[in-house]
């Protein structure tokens, strides 16, 4: 150290952000080293809530670590199951009958607008405006009631399974459905008016948290965040899966980068997800929704498979490999949650606590994804 | 003889305005909190608390018991004596203040002709025992809110004062009963409508409305709060009547800062129809402002520390100072 250094009076503290804290939604620690009150680092402390995800998937049998894949990112449950159940699927060479597609898209993108909606409350929280929470999930409630009658959980759906889904979707759902759709799409300008429009919202998001699309793909941060600094990257275009091909749908992409980009890109995907849905409901085949004689325990020969879907927070993608066993002899699940929080040390460098704050509330962290 | 009756007289007239004065903070600090819950309960479309007696009414009560039920805990580390005397230092300002508001005519505890330089005054004291609390916690939450606390309330104090000086140079008085009894008749006599001294007058209402959001630390310039940054701000480890205190301290301090807006700008006691002035007019228009405090809490997010007091020092101070000169020289031109 020079002379210079030592005598120029700097302190810095530091400030355990957590494990408790309102602003990270769960067990996330960061330990941040404050000048003031700018951050000269930030290095999040994660494991909280290890669970073993991926070794309990080579210790039970396929259909056995089902339930389990709801239980890593919760908001957004049905995603987990979608590609987990693909890529066992793709690896058993099982074909999935044409009904059950469109039921898992009609279903994992309501699951997508109600996590949106449930992170627009949750960062409204993050920036002290507490009333757009209730209305937001006053809208999600009605998701989880549709979704309750089909697959008979709230959160956890654990609704797909190995060459299908359980339950066939009824004319109730349908016309629920639609119903909240036409709900939803007049309840969208009240939010802009409320959240989008309002001074302080702006100022609070504007040009706050940059994230550049290099830091994107250095950390691997995808879903909303990278294509809030201006990268067109979405699984379901760029590995289309499902019928998601058949489908037409926009990726909304914002250039800026900031908070604001990453909040107009979510609202955005509400919409999106809304058209999706709808066209589904419109092109619903009739058959089956179970494919047949997908044996009870499943042995899938041996091989290995990687399968990603783009998950409401990004890309989660599955590995298995498979001995030939009715256990994978493999199992990595990979967190769109873990990468998008690994570029928060580096973003945050130099911001202000409360903007790093927002900038952690845009990434949309469940922590229970991060730490699996 | 009739010296010590007066004496006893006076002595009893204390008496009952203390007591009268520390209800009255309380009583508006426990009802004020039971709307802080019921009225954005209407915004969110939720019911709010209804178990504790009819429509929820007892609630406070609950509160209350519950608060003093509790151990102030003190954490090790702490300076107890600061950290025990800081709720104390917030509170008693807050009802200080309320002695020498004129609430009707003939209702006042003093009617002293400095006034409104006691209320500055002593609102003054209030910042120091939020600073004091915070830095005596121990903890580097209520630290950074301690920190911000004097950043915040100096930044504030400055267009505050501004506009009171503009509006003395008007009413030429700092005695409150005057100030109100100047505006005296139907609305267009109330200061916020006196467009003949400065047309800047109803903004000038606003910049205090905002400096009095700011002073008693409501939303959304609760940085010293701010929850969802530093827990519980300079509040973090405070417990029991401790916190209570803080608690009715910010409302008491709500009461004072609408009550003195409703005496500055919007006529006091005054019946905006020049009909039946009273006690009465005063209530209605200090609790319709108050609502207004909880309307904007519950309808906004919280502003960035630096938007804080960018807004203050680039914008509510140049307009306080271009008021107040327009005040001068429209006085001089009279």
């Amino acid at each position: 150290m020079s002379i210079e250094a030592q005598t120029l009076h700097r302190e810095t503290f530091i400030l355990n952000l957590g494990p408790q804290h309102p602003a990270t939604h769960g067990v996330l620690r960061i330990k941040l080293t404050l000048d003031g009150e700018y951050i000269e680092d930030a290095e999040p402390v994660i494991g909280y809530g290890h669970r073993m995800h991926e070794k309990m998937g080579e210790n039970r049998t396929y259909a056995k670590f089902l339930p389990n894949t709801g239980r890593m990112d919760y908001v957004a449950a049905m995603f987990n199951t979608h590609g987990y159940v693909c890529a066992v699927e793709r690896l058993a060479g099982i074909t999935v009958p044409e009904r059950a597609e469109f039921i898992r898209v009609i279903t994992a993108e309501l699951n997508r607008v109600a996590s949106h909606l449930l992170w627009v409350g949750a960062f409204l929280i993050d920036l002290g405006g507490f009333t757009p929470l209730l209305y937001t999930f006053d809208d999600r409630e009605q998701i989880l009631d549709l979704l309750e009658a089909v697959t008979g959980a709230r959160l956890t759906f654990c609704y797909y399974r190995f060459g299908g889904v359980c339950n066939d979707i009824d004319d109730d759902f349908i016309a629920g459905t639609r119903k909240f759709i036409a709900h939803l799409r007049s309840r969208m300008p009240m939010y802009h008016a409320l959240i989008t429009k309002n001074i302080i919202f702006r100022r609070r998001c504007e040009g706050i948290g940059p994230i550049s699309a290099e830091n994107c793909r250095k950390y691997g941060a995808t879903g909303p965040v990278i294509r809030g600094s201006g990268v067109a990257y979405d699984v379901r275009k760029a590995e289309p899966y499902s019928i998601y091909p058949r489908l037409d749908f926009n990726v909304p992409v914002y250039g800026q980068g900031d908070c604001m980009a990453r909040y107009l890109v979510r609202m955005d995907e509400i919409v999106e997800s809304l058209r999706i849905v709808e066209q589904a409901l419109d092109r619903l085949p009739g058959g089956p929704v179970m494919a047949e004689k997908v044996p009870r325990i499943l042995k899938p020969p041996k091989g290995d498979c990687y399968f990603n879907v783009e998950s409401a927070r990004g890309s989660f993608g599955v590995r298995v490999v498979s001995d030939g066993t009715d256990k994978a002899y493999r199992m990595k699940l990979r967190s769109p949650c873990f990468s998008n929080l690994s570029l928060f040390q580096e973003c945050s460098r130099g911001m202000l606590l409360a903007d790093a704050l927002a900038l952690l509330g845009t990434l949309d962290l469940v922590i229970p994804d991060i730490d699996r | 003889m009739s010296l010590s009756h007066e004496f006893i007289m006076g002595l009893v007239r204390l008496t009952l305005y203390v007591v009268g004065l520390i209800a009255f903070a309380a009583f508006n600090a426990a009802y004020l909190s039971l709307c802080e819950r019921k009225v954005p309960a209407w915004f969110q479309l939720r019911y709010g608390p209804k178990e504790v007696g009819p429509f929820g009414l007892l609630q406070p009560v609950a509160d209350g018991v519950k608060l003093l039920t509790k151990q102030l805990l003190v954490q090790k580390g702490s300076d107890v004596l600061l950290f025990k005397l800081a709720p104390v230092m917030v509170i008693t300002p807050a009802i200080m203040c309320l002695a020498v508001i004129p609430f009707s005519e003939t209702l006042g505890a003093r009617n002293i002709n400095l006034g409104l330089l006691a209320i500055f005054s002593f609102s003054a004291i209030h910042v120091l025992g939020t600073m004091l609390g915070g830095w005596a916690s121990y903890n580097k939450y209520a630290s950074i809110a301690a920190a911000r606390v004097v950043a915040q309330n100096i930044a504030y104090e400055i267009p505050l004062l501004l506009v009171i000086v503009a509006l003395v140079m008007v009413t030429r008085t700092f005695n409150l009963h005057e100030i109100v009894a100047q505006q005296a008749g139907a609305f267009w006599h109330w200061n916020i409508f006196r467009l003949q001294a400065s047309p800047l007058m109803p903004l000038a209402f606003l910049i205090f409305f905002t400096c009095m959001l700011a002073e008693s630390n409501r939303a959304p310039f609760d940085m010293i709060e701010a929850e969802s940054e530093l827990v519980a701000g300079a509040f973090t480890e405070y417990s029991g009547m401790g916190f209570g205190l803080f608690f009715i301290a910010e409302y008491a301090n709500i009461v004072v800062g609408c009550s003195l807006a409703t005496v500055l700008f919007l006529g006091g006691w005054h019946c905006p129809f020049g009909l039946l002035p009273g006690l009465h007019w005063f209530m209605i228009k200090m609790y319709v402002l108050c609502f207004a405090v909880i309307w904007v809490r519950w309808s906004f997010p919280r502003t960035q520390f630096y938007g804080l007091l960018n807004l203050s020092w680039k914008f509510l101070i140049p307009l306080a100072f271009v008021h107040l000169m327009l005040t001068a020289v429209m006085l001089k031109l009279a």
